[in-house]
């Protein structure tokens, strides 16, 4: 749990920056290199790969080696565990709410 | 009646969606009748709410107990906004024994159209770390802090 805990906070920190979640956004939709992420960004290549560490040091992307290419993509263990940790919450709501919409037609019934 | 959908703004928001099969009045009503929260503002299964105040109105204060029988904890709040039967505004905390930062946590109500109810729940914490372990409390499975956590947003 503890180390569960500490590997999330290292994500979150990760995902606390705008450019970094636009990278990550970008890289749901397929692998990319340095050059093709900054293109849209306007940012220099050298800041690109700055958060390209921060994003790989925090467990959510890694580099592929092809040639003298160094694609980065997605690495889906760790986006798993991200939507893991959002379903949790979701799911824990959902059996509040599963019992409202049961008391709900109780009281519909009633009219 | 509808998948619940959830998801985080900015760095301190996490915003709530669900539809309900009945019109705002009542689902607004399911929120602030203490008899009515105390059906189904309960976590997971055996737990109870043995008390439950809730005054829906600008200052009215709010506190729920909940109970598993062999523990518990409990949430303080107080009412902000209250535009029955649409909208509340509403600041609250849990004491896990020691209270949590202010959740602020905006509650719509809205007709879907079609005799039913498009609730938005918009919580905002202090800062993205609260949001985070309010959100964490929730893998704890079984432990007494996933009920807190789910509380927060009820």
């Amino acid at each position: 749990m503890v180390i569960l805990m500490t590997a999330l906070d290292t994500t979150f920190a990760a995902l606390s920056d705008p450019t970094r979640r636009a990278i990550l956004a970008r890289l749901a939709q397929g692998e990319a290199t340095v050059q093709d992420l900054a293109k849209p960004f306007s940012i220099s290549q050298p800041a690109i790969s700055r958060h390209l560490k921060v994003l790989e040091d925090a467990g959510l992307i890694e580099t592929r080696i092809q040639g003298t290419a160094r694609p980065r993509r997605i690495k889906q263990d760790a986006v798993n565990e991200l939507w893991d940790w959002l379903s949790q919450f979701r799911e824990v709501l959902e059996r509040n709410y599963s019992r409202l919409d049961n008391l709900l037609t109780t009281l519909n019934e009633k009219d | 009646m509808s998948k619940l959908t959830l998801r985080t703004e900015g760095d301190t928001q996490a915003i709530v969606t669900r539809r309900f099969a009945a019109p705002p009045a009542r689902v607004f009503d399911a929120h602030t009748k203490p008899e009515l929260l105390q059906k189904w503002c309960l976590g997971p299964d055996g737990w109870t709410m043995p008390v439950c105040i809730c005054e829906p109105h600008p200052g009215g204060n709010i506190r729920y107990e909940w109970s598993n029988g062999a523990g518990g904890f409990h949430l303080t709040g107080e009412f902000l906004t209250v535009e029955k039967p649409n909208r509340t505004v509403h600041v609250e905390r849990m004491f896990l024994p020691d209270p949590t930062p202010d959740n602020h946590v905006e509650t719509r109500f809205d007709d879907d159209g079609a005799g039913g109810t498009l609730m938005t729940m918009t919580m905002t914490l202090p800062d993205a770390a609260t949001r985070k372990m309010m959100l964490d409390t929730g893998m704890a499975d079984g432990m007494e802090v996933s009920y807190a956590r789910l509380e927060t947003v009820l």
